[in-house]
């Protein structure tokens, strides 16, 4: 009885082309659908391109695991197709009545434990390699807020939000410190997620391979606005880099005459009690830093575009733009916007 | 074979008691239950960012006392359940009301630990200290405060004659002293974990 | 509690309710069968409502941009579509199978406490239309199904002190249920029903029964903390007072991991009944079949971490919990060979029930494998969070657990009412349902990898998610269309009301020896149990006997008269104190009266279970 299990007798019926042609029909549309998904190369796409030392460390894991699972997938359920069709009910057949194979249910239960160990083997390597901190690396302390990222670069002593600038092949350390509650920062193409926890300072270590711009976004659910909290991170070749850097260590240029009426509004209004402008009064940090902000190519934790009118907009109502935004709708005047959007636009 | 759907307790599978297993797989449960509070307070007792420190607070004579009555009530329930195995009814009320008592005398002192925990500044609001040990103590006083309501039940049954002499009887009294025990021992846990075991405030 | 007390006065409160059939027949009844009716029918009509919210949240994501569900709604959707399939769908529906079943398979008359079964079911009840009132009443919970602290601590309004009471609630019903249950298992077995002639089902329910009766203290831990802190300003996940929030975690998936076992192993339980029915065979390794499951059950206790990968446990503990996260799929992968091994060799008929049960193989196969990637910790940094992971539980939870549990409907509905469901509704209700699963979460795999996170209520254009997403949504209306055609078949099969006979199946276990639908008793004459799968060899005879005239319940001429647990108010009466009282908590600070309110809702519970148990379990007659 046991060797009548395994004989594979394999199907001797004439087709029948319909139902052939139907099958066929069906697996090419499954499988345009698999590629024109899989093929795709959006800007979070960590399946087809990683330009980060830890997001290539991850997809190598990757590649051998879904080899692996592809086989044994085809495998299984081939066999369970198999058995259905092979053993499906037909006049005068008997069901074999046996209860189980001992020396068969071992193996079965050996060989997925030795696959297990062959890919536990490597992946726990590459856990403690990630883990380890690098010599030289960039040091930057994230600190997560809902729903925007302050970025402080501890060894060139300034502050900026949002968006990321790195060098390229130089490792970074980001130690993470969450102020309110659990974020997780995200770089699909340079790194996996590290969770933001208050209380805690998680640290990250990566490096951008390649330079690019790389968009991320907060990855734990942090509340009403947890899909417009985005961030981008510019991996810059280390002189650009650098020059980035002396751009940034500036204090606000004194503001032009025509954008001054909006410095004034910015300075006595409540903007001054959670902003902050180097070169000015405002020094508040419990919101993004602004003193360059016109550098930036999105505010609103990465979300939207900046400039004037999105700016304007913003100014108008800001939960109306960004659900739960603390920023609060301070009934600013059609003019008032005017004058601090033409001043926000003038902080390069 | 038993003619009685709901009546199996002479008739199980295993011959043991279909309540008294409940009652046993309900208490493994509370294990877990109270395991889960007892390291929340270990996790935070040295975590104190204002109010009192356990062990500027603790009074431990006090609670060695009443801990103590605890205990007693533990022989007390013994005792209680050897009179109605001896078919002794008022042996039985008696024991109960002198159980039950000693279980006042234990939540009263609770309640007046809790009130010159709360004069000396400790809420479940101060600190991470506060939510844990009035929580954890304050499940464990409820728990013994349903413990008095079920043997006040057991004393209002044989009074009333519907306890019966039986070894039905002995089972209801059996079964509601498993419970007063495990209440029991968890305090010892409880006592031992939280008040005996030193903090170290500066770790 | 109800031997025969002769001599000594026993009365109830309360006039012993006597109606057997009606409205009140219903709410009081102890009948463990009307029960589990009363179980699937609530599960189901949760079923649909989790199912719209899902619907609408398709809508939401179909294309970038949405704006059919604002961002609070949307939160409250997400969340309430994940703690309603869970605690109102999957585990009821689970739970409600095994009250009906389990006495039946086991060959007993009820289940071992018939009024506490009865209680489960009401606190369920009152609790799932607990949480929902919360729509009503300032908003739903909107931090989750995970509640993850400090964001749960901190959302303002009401939503998520409904969600910690709710659960709490939710969570007397398992834990009542779970007793009732294993106490059954072990103490009402017929004559000869060893512990390893129980059908697979059983042991699954048990092993499921123990995860309850240890997970639920874990979660009623956590959520008290957070209702402490909601409402009682604790500070337990507070961290500016030093709280933890990772406190939280490790609680919530310490129970949240058993949990996933609690919703699978049913329905592995009921594919393992179903298989072998259908492929006219015995099990295939049934002592490894079982010491799998309860391998999973225990191993699951070991596993919760891997959860929490990207908390920053540090690279010894990911690696502890990525080894005891590979290792659980040995099991599993036992199972599925065993599953394989029952077919091979068969006389396989294609049933609706054994469709089911086999999507339940296919898919379960993908989110197994898929559930090993996660246990790739590096890997598990990028797809955790995504869609990657939404697709991954739907196969297991979904593709898994729903499939099972809808083989089980199929196959156990002649047994409940005794007609069968169309085969021909039947078969097109699984394709539209099977094509529409894939659709739906296959893709999900994809758009996950691509960067996709989940939980997020929109995303902006350009992402390169916008086809898939498109096709995913399509996929849930395909899944919306084939349940329409499932209460058609309902509909229209109880028109036909064909006669199903007894046996149906040509099955092999206990329940398919009494009448369809079974007497109130059950059986007659309670089995004399001499085989696993007994009932087969009582048709076909065995290797130690010759075929036995086949038993049946409901038949005339009762050798004897059997007394039955009688119907009682009180189960009823104190589940409805445990809502009053948990209002009184939410609106503790809105309401002055909350103190009274509060104690009179735990007065009612108190003095209905003093009803309880002044009154006998069965009434004299």
């Amino acid at each position: 009885m046991r060797t009548y299990i395994f004989r594979l007798e394999f199907m001797r019926r004439p087709s029948n082309t319909r139902s052939r042609r139907f099958y066929v029909g069906a697996t090419l549309f499954a499988l345009v659908l698999l590629f024109a998904g899989c093929a795709n190369n959006g800007p979070q796409d960590f399946l087809n391109y990683q330009a980060g030392s830890n997001a290539e460390k991850a997809d190598n894991l990757w590649d051998v695991t879904i080899l692996i699972a592809a086989v044994i997938f085809v495998v299984v359920e081939g066999l369970l197709v198999f058995a259905l069709v092979r053993f499906r009910h037909k006049p005068g057949r008997e069901a074999a009545q046996f209860h189980g194979n001992t020396k068969l249910e071992i193996v079965l239960t050996l060989v997925p434990a030795l696959i297990l160990i062959g890919l536990l083997i490597p992946s726990i390597k590459t856990i403690f390699d990630i883990a380890h901190k690098p010599e030289g690396a960039l040091e930057i302390t994230v600190t997560a807020r809902q729903f925007w990222w302050q970025y402080d670069y501890d060894d060139f002593d300034f502050a900026t939000a949002n968006e990321l600038h790195i060098p390229v092949g130089q490792p970074v350390h980001l130690t993470l410190k969450g102020a309110d509650v659990i974020h997780s920062y995200w770089i699909p193409r340079l790194s996996g997620t590290q969770d933001v926890v208050p209380g805690h300072n998680n640290e990250l270590n990566f490096t951008a391979l390649e330079p690019g711009r790389y968009m991320g976004q907060c990855k734990e659910f942090c509340g009403l606005s947890h899909a417009n909290m985005r961030l981008i991170v510019f991996a810059h070749p280390p002189a650009e880099f650098q020059t980035w850097v002396s751009e940034q260590q500036k204090p606000a240029a004194p503001p032009s005459a025509d954008v001054a009426e909006g410095q004034k509004l910015f300075l006595e209004g409540a903007c001054i009690n959670c902003h902050a402008i180097q070169g000015t009064d405002a020094a508040a940090t419990t919101a993004p830093d602004l003193t360059h902000l016109a550098s930036r190519e999105t505010f609103g934790g990465a979300t939207f575009e900046l400039n004037e009118a999105n700016l304007a907009e913003w100014l108008a109502d800001p939960p109306a733009m960004k659900p739960g935004s603390l920023m609060p709708d301070y009934g600013l005047s059609q003019d008032e916007i005017t004058k601090l959007v033409d001043y926000l636009m003038s902080l390069d | 074979m038993s003619t009685h759907a709901a009546a199996p307790e002479h008739h199980t599978s295993t011959g043991l008691d279909n309540t008294k297993l409940a009652m046993w797989a309900f208490l493994g449960s509370e294990c877990l239950f109270f395991g889960s509070f007892i390291s929340t307070y270990l996790l935070y007792r040295n975590r104190v960012v204002a109010g009192p420190t356990p062990h500027e607070i603790y009074d431990i004579p006090y609670t060695s006392v009443s801990s103590f009555v605890l205990l007693m009530s533990s022989l007390t329930m013994v005792l209680a359940l050897a009179a109605i195995q001896r078919g002794d009814q008022r042996g039985l009320r008696i024991w109960l009301l002198a159980t039950s008592f000693l279980g006042l005398v234990f939540v009263g002192g609770q309640v007046y630990e809790f009130t010159s925990f709360v004069d000396e500044g400790l809420k479940v609001s101060t600190s991470t200290f506060g939510s844990s040990f009035f929580v954890l103590t304050g499940f464990h006083g409820a728990h013994v405060t349903v413990g008095i309501l079920m043997l006040l039940a057991l004393v209002g049954l044989s009074w009333s004659g519907r306890l019966e002499p039986s070894s039905e009887g002995a089972r209801k009294v059996e079964l509601i002293g498993l419970y007063w025990h495990f209440v029991d021992i968890v305090w010892i846990v409880i006592f031992t974990v939280i008040y005996l075991v030193p903090t170290n405030p500066s770790a | 509690m109800a031997t025969a007390t002769g001599s000594l006065p026993r009365r109830g409160l309360l006039a012993r309710p006597t109606a057997k059939t009606g409205v009140w027949g219903w709410m009081t009844t102890v009948d463990h069968k009307k029960i589990g009716i009363m179980y699937c029918a609530t599960a189901l009509f949760f079923f649909g409502v989790g199912g719209l919210e899902a619907l609408a949240i398709r809508l939401q994501l179909a294309q970038p941009n949405g704006e059919v569900l604002t961002a609070s709604q949307y939160n409250q959707f997400f969340t309430m579509h994940g703690l309603t399939m869970i605690f109102l769908v999957v585990m009821p529906l689970g739970v409600g199978l095994m009250n009906y079943f389990i006495p039946l398979m086991i060959g007993a008359r009820d289940v071992a406490f018939p009024r506490l079964n009865a209680f489960s079911y009401w606190v369920f009840l009152v609790g799932g239309l607990f949480l929902y009132s919360s729509f009503f009443l300032g908003g739903a919970p909107d931090g989750g199904w995970f509640g993850y602290a400090p964001l749960s601590t901190s959302l303002p309004g009401h939503g998520m002190t409904f969600y910690s009471l709710g659960l709490q609630i939710l969570g007397v019903a398992s834990l009542a249920g779970a007793v009732n249950f294993i106490i059954t298992i072990i103490n009402m077995r017929a004559p000869g029903m060893t512990f390893f002639k129980l059908p697979v089902f059983i042991w699954m329910s048990m092993v499921t029964s123990f995860l309850l009766l240890f997970a639920m203290p874990v979660i009623a831990v956590a959520l008290f903390q957070l209702m402490f802190d909601r409402a009682f300003e604790a500070n337990f996940f507070n961290p500016a007072a030093g709280g933890e929030p990772l406190l939280w975690q490790h609680l919530f998936w310490l129970f949240g991991h058993p949990e996933v076992y609690i919703m699978i192993l049913p329905a592995m339980g009921i594919v393992s009944e179903i298989l072998p029915t259908f492929a006219r065979k015995p099990i295939f390794g049934y002592a490894a079949i079982v010491f799998a499951g309860a391998a999973i059950g225990i191993m699951g206790w070991g596993v919760w971490a891997h959860h929490m990968f990207a908390v920053g446990l540090g690279p010894v503990a990911n690696s502890v919990f990525a080894a005891t996260t590979m290792f659980i799929a040995v099991p599993t992968g036992v199972k599925i060979f065993n599953w394989l091994g029952t077919l091979w060799g068969g006389d396989i008929r294609f049933k609706t029930p054994l469709l089911f049960s086999v999507g339940f193989v296919a898919l379960f196969i993908i989110g197994g494998l898929s559930g090993v990637s996660h246990a790739i910790v590096p890997h598990d940094a990028q797809q955790t969070d995504t869609y990657y992971i939404v697709a991954h539980f739907h196969y297991v939870l979904f593709g898994g657990a729903i499939f099972g549990i809808f083989g089980g409907i199929y196959y156990w509905w002649p047994k409940v009412f005794g007609w069968t469901l169309g085969e021909g509704l039947g078969k097109l209700h699984f394709w539209l349902f099977f094509i529409g699963m894939n659709l739906t979460f296959g893709l999900m795999h994809i758009v996950g990898l691509q960067g996709q996170p989940r939980r997020t209520y929109t995303y902006p254009e350009g992402m390169g998610w916008d086809f898939l997403n498109f096709i995913e949504t399509i996929g849930a209306f395909t899944i919306a269309f084939s349940m329409v055609v499932f209460l058609v078949n309902i509909v229209i099969s109880k028109a036909k009301r064909e006669a199903a006979g007894d046996d149906p199946w040509d099955a092999r276990t206990l329940e398919w020896a009494t009448s369809s639908p079974p007497p109130e008793h059950n059986f007659d004459t309670i089995p004399q149990v001499h085989e696993r799968d007994d009932f087969w060899y009582r048709k076909y005879g065995s290797p130690h006997e010759q075929p036995q005239p086949v038993i049946a319940g409901g038949a005339d001429g009762h050798e004897e008269h059997i007394h039955l647990p009688s119907p009682s108010y009180f189960p009823m009466f104190a589940s409805f104190g445990l809502p009053v009282a948990a209002y009184g908590v939410i609106f503790f600070s809105d309401w002055s009266f909350a103190p009274l309110v509060i104690g009179g809702g735990l007065l009612w519970t108190l003095l209905s279970l003093v009803g309880w148990v002044l009154e006998p379990g069965t009434a004299d007659e």
